[in-house]
């Protein structure tokens, strides 16, 4: 489904923060990525999302080279792709339901549609109570339900979770990486990226690991390892 | 547009700081064209001052005098004739000088009616005196009877004021349309700024909405919607801000210039006022929206 081929990106200031990467996703896969601050984690996740041009090689999704979409596109593209950041990144003067149904309405959906979808997509994450509230009036753990919950409403084919965890506890990073979880065993790809040990020991699940801009470890069923 | 309306509501503060940016704009425009329309009724009030007058020898009969204002009502550049005649002449005079009983007695002393008959001349624009006292010049026109009927035009004691008059209204208009733009595109950029630097708190949200999938359009709608709220509030208050304003103009300059009452005329013209500053706030605040706004759609 994701194809990087030989994806370099050199940063303005020649730093290189990924040199010839190259790996493959499947279909239904539960992808993580593990490595340092710095080692390009969140860079190959800009490059999925089009945030940012490679210097070399290619990305592609469904055969299709990102990149070279047009503009216009690019929106279409992100509706497939469902984003959940460490940040949490939801609009501050927005509820719940509203963070939620703009990204319905930016996929084009009726209200109808959204008045059925937002409510059932809280309860997925378990949130139907804070369903009014606003981003500030909630804690760590649930603004990152609330994004979960934004980013499988329009049930894209790809969610792309960048340190979604990094901001929260124990207890809260393990709701979620369970949420995250779910999410895959519904057949929606997942690629994770994170430094937290405990999260790739209990997925047990494929482990990419950057060092430097470089893949130095690609394992079937991962374990962290530095 | 529901989504405008709340941003509106929700970002107070930012809100505020547009439309003060705005309100002082829309209330400059709005000055101007006021004082535009007081300036356009003073210069008319002065020009209207302004004439060329034949004085015609004591003899001259009517009927050549007709003949004459007939052939000067045909030059395009003549707004209008007035014959005033011997007689309407000398009521005026009396009229003028009905408490001054020196000269009063001086007309008693003459005998009949000393006064000459006149024509009054007002060509359209100040410009345009000069080639009416020119065609009075010529020779045909001034005698259509063979013979010399008219004693003197006072244009040539005129002149020098006419003239004058004629530059200092000419600056007058270009200076006051050099100011008018220059305040109103000065205005117009701190408006356009403060909606930029207001976009700028929200240049997060618009790259969270990018990335969720949102197109341009979708991203735009709202603001845009908030900006033209900008303007309709910002137009409501600076037109009532106007209104004390042009009361207290009004009482002064009245007693100043005669003329024109600012008040009076802005209470009459007020729908006009209204919507000129209502549609220039609303254009204002969506297209100062529109251009801050490419800036942050580039994700």
């Amino acid at each position: 489904m994701i194809v990087f081929d030989k994806v370099t990106k050199i940063y303005s200031d020649n730093s290189k923060a990924l040199e010839k990467v190259s790996f493959e996703v499947g279909h239904g896969e539960f992808l993580s990525i593990v490595g340092q601050s710095g080692a390009g984690k969140s860079t190959l996740l800009k490059l999925i999302l089009v945030e940012d041009e490679p210097s070399d090689g290619q990305v592609l999704f469904d055969k299709v080279n990102v990149h070279e979409l047009p503009r216009r596109e690019l929106p279409h593209l992100r509706r497939r792709i469902g984003c959940i950041f460490q940040d949490f990144r939801l609009l501050p003067d927005k509820t719940a339901f509203e963070n939620i149904s703009f990204a319905m309405e930016a996929a084009g959906r009726s209200d109808a549609e959204i008045e059925a979808d937002v409510p059932h997509a809280l309860d997925l994450v378990g949130l139907k109570q804070k369903i009014w509230s606003f981003p500030r009036e909630m804690s760590g753990g649930e603004k990152q339900r609330v994004a979960i919950a934004r980013a499988i409403v329009n049930q894209p084919d790809l969610i792309i979770a960048d340190e979604p965890t990094g901001n929260l506890d124990p207890l809260n990073t393990f709701e979620i990486v369970q949420i995250l979880k779910k999410i895959n065993d519904l057949g929606t790809t997942v690629i994770l990226t994170t430094h937290n040990k405990g999260v790739i020991d209990s997925l047990k699940k494929r482990v990419i690991t950057l060092e430097n801009g470089r893949i130095t470890r690609d394992d079937e069923h991962g374990k962290y390892v530095l | 547009m529901r989504s405008g309306f709340i941003g509106f509501w929700r970002n107070g503060t930012v809100s505020l700081a547009a439309i003060f940016a705005m309100l002082i704009t829309l209330s400059v425009v709005g000055a101007l064209m006021v004082g535009n329309v007081f300036l356009s009724s003073f210069l008319e009030t002065v020009k209207e001052k302004v004439d060329v007058t034949l004085y015609f020898t004591i003899d001259a009969q009517e009927p050549d005098i007709l003949a004459l204002k007939k052939s000067l009502e045909t030059l395009p550049e003549v707004n209008r004739v007035e014959y005033v005649t011997r007689e309407q002449a000398l009521l005026a005079f009396r009229e003028r000088h009905k408490d001054d009983a020196v000269m009063l007695a001086a007309l008693e002393e003459v005998g009949g009616n000393p006064l000459r008959a006149s024509l009054n001349i007002k060509a359209k624009e100040l410009s345009q005196y000069e080639s009416v006292s020119k065609f009075l010049e010529g020779d045909t026109a001034l005698s259509p009877g063979g013979e010399n009927i008219i004693e003197k035009v006072n244009y040539r004691q005129n002149k020098i004021v006419i003239e004058r008059m004629n530059t200092i209204l000419s600056y007058t208009r270009r200076v006051g349309a050099t100011i008018a733009l220059t305040l109103a595109i000065m205005s117009i950029m701190v408006t356009v700024n403060t909606i930029s630097l207001a976009l700028y708190t929200a240049r997060d949200e618009i790259s969270v909405m990018k990335l969720v999938g949102a197109g341009n359009n979708l991203v735009r709608g709202p603001f845009m919607m908030q900006g033209a709220m900008y303007g309709i509030v910002s137009a409501i208050l600076a037109a009532a801000l106007l209104y004390p304003a042009t009361f207290w103009l009004g009482r002064s300059t009245e007693s100043a210039f005669g003329g024109l009452n600012i008040f009076a005329y802005y209470v009459a013209d007020f729908g006009r006022l209204f919507l000129s500053l209502l549609g220039l706030g609303i254009a204002l605040g969506i297209v100062s929206s529109f251009v801050a706004l490419s800036r942050y759609l580039k994700v």
